[in-house]
């Protein structure tokens, strides 16, 4: 049994708390294939949301996740990107090294989308080594393009619209990440795997 | 307008101030950071539908304080509920929450709110845009869904269905301004002298207060320090920002916030919140 802690939100949710967002975004695929009938199922950094449930049917259901939390691994997306955002510079220099070595560090990694927010199809990337964080810009910018790649603590993320945003934007993807006429309008949704690849 | 006029539309001939189409709202896209949205008082909604027959899934009108002024293109019945307001068909005027049937051509005005903020007109048949997302609601954080209505738009409606019964005599009372609050899941950023401080105090509602949530003004609400991860957010949250002047979220919340949630309000109340006009003092009760 690890900590999982269910929190009630009023008589017909809960929040369950988990270590981190990856455990999170695991639950959260474990919770949808379980069939609990939930309206929503929202992973988060540190939770996961279940809103229109019995909250004593998730208490029932929970000591079943620890024993096989393992989740199987979800799709693969590989991202074509082309590395010359704003702040690779930037990024190049909290990381002490090349802007090269940044596009090679960041086409090495595999992320794992774990959660969405802010904008509908904005996932939060997880993948990023602790020692990799970096800062946000002081003052966003008022209007980031779209299909922007940007790095935040050790966050990955692509923005799917323009919107105002305070990432360190290292490059740009045409990818379409937002489509609501898909059966999956997100190209990243949570439990999504995702490789970048460099785009001359 | 000079575009072909097809007989089953609706004109907008002006929108007011913020007029936008809304349903029951979207169900589970919240974990890609679609809000719900949907009409924001549930039971005007509703009873407007009923009184033209409607399904509940219609998409009705839901006004913002200015009304809207509105040219059926066919004989329809239409029925205004919500926010109190005088309605005119050709300067004639009709009664508010009972079903009319309106000429061809005719100029329908639904006018400012008298009481409340958000009125809502129905039409028999409903009105036919293609859902997005399983719905035909316009969410206005991330506008989701189709666009706020705008001068010359044309809402097709779709077939009617059963006539509706003999228009019962609808009164609806008015409601006392009272917000029954649930602990929320960060209720301990609260301490127990917050929350006695909470049970029972006016609040007054903001200016700002918008379809995103009904920002409050009042006794500062101290609480705990420190930072939260930000987590998923139910309707009717009641967020605490370090500003210690609460937010209710309502139907066009962000999907996740990293404010505390120290309490919730009751299903029931939510209503109330749509038709809340800045200035209006609330009381809130912790049950």
């Amino acid at each position: 049994m690890t900590d999982v802690m269910v929190v009630d939100v009023g008589t017909r949710a809960c929040l369950v708390e988990v270590e981190d967002a990856v455990a999170a975004a695991s639950l959260a695929s474990w919770v949808r294939a379980a069939g609990l009938p939930a309206e929503e199922v929202v992973p988060a950094a540190r939770t996961v949301l279940l809103d229109g449930v019995d909250p004593a049917a998730v208490r029932e259901l929970l000591p079943r996740w620890a024993a096989q939390q393992a989740a199987p691994p979800g799709p693969l997306v590989r991202v074509a990107v082309r590395y010359s955002g704003p702040d690779l510079a930037r990024v190049a220099d909290h990381w002490g090294c090349t802007t090269e070595e940044v596009v090679d560090l960041h086409t090495s990694l595999e992320f794992t989308s774990t959660f969405c927010g802010f904008a509908p199809g904005f996932a939060y990337l997880a993948g990023l080594p602790d020692e990799r964080a970096v800062p946000r810009l002081e003052s966003p910018r008022a209007r980031v393009a779209p299909g922007s790649v940007g790095l935040a603590d050790t966050w990955c993320g692509v923005y799917p619209t323009a919107s105002p945003g305070g990432w360190l934007l290292i490059g740009t993807t045409d990818a379409d990440l937002w489509d609501v006429d898909r059966a999956e309008p997100a190209l990243l949704a949570p439990g999504t795997r995702v490789r970048f690849e460099a785009q001359q | 307008m000079t575009a072909e006029r097809r007989s089953g539309t609706v004109e907008v001939v002006d929108p007011g101030p913020l007029s936008t189409l809304q349903d029951r709202g979207r169900r589970g896209w919240a974990h890609l950071g679609v809000p719900r949205a949907g009409a924001l008082d549930r039971g005007a909604a509703a009873l407007a539908r009923r009184l033209v027959g409607g399904g509940p899934d219609d998409a009705v009108i839901e006004t913002t304080v200015g009304g809207v002024v509105l040219r059926p293109h066919r004989a329809v019945t239409l029925a205004v509920t919500g926010a109190t307001c005088v309605v005119r068909v050709d300067g004639r005027a009709v009664a508010h929450g009972a079903p009319a049937t309106v000429p061809a051509g005719a100029l329908v005005s639904v006018g400012p709110a008298v009481t409340g903020v958000r009125s809502y007109v129905a039409f028999a048949g409903g009105i036919a845009v293609a859902p997005v997302l399983g719905s035909r609601s316009t969410d206005t954080l991330a506008w989701v869904g189709p666009p706020r209505l705008a001068a010359g738009d044309l809402l097709d409606l779709g077939p009617t269905g059963q006539l509706p019964e003999p228009p019962p005599a609808v009164v609806v009372r008015p409601r006392e301004p009272v917000l029954r609050l649930r602990r929320g899941p960060r209720a301990d950023w609260l301490d127990r002298t917050g929350w006695s401080r909470l049970d029972g105090a006016s609040y007054a509602v903001a200016p700002d207060s918008d379809r995103i949530g009904l920002r409050l003004i009042g006794a500062r609400l101290e609480r705990r320090g420190g930072e939260l991860a930000s987590e998923g957010i139910v309707l009717g949250a009641v967020q605490l920002p370090p500003s210690g002047q609460p937010v209710v979220f309502l139907a066009d919340h962000p999907t996740t916030g990293g404010y505390p949630v120290v309490a919730v309000v009751e299903d029931d109340d939510l209503d109330l919140c749509a038709q809340l006009r800045p200035g209006d003092e609330v009381l809130l009760r912790v049950v």
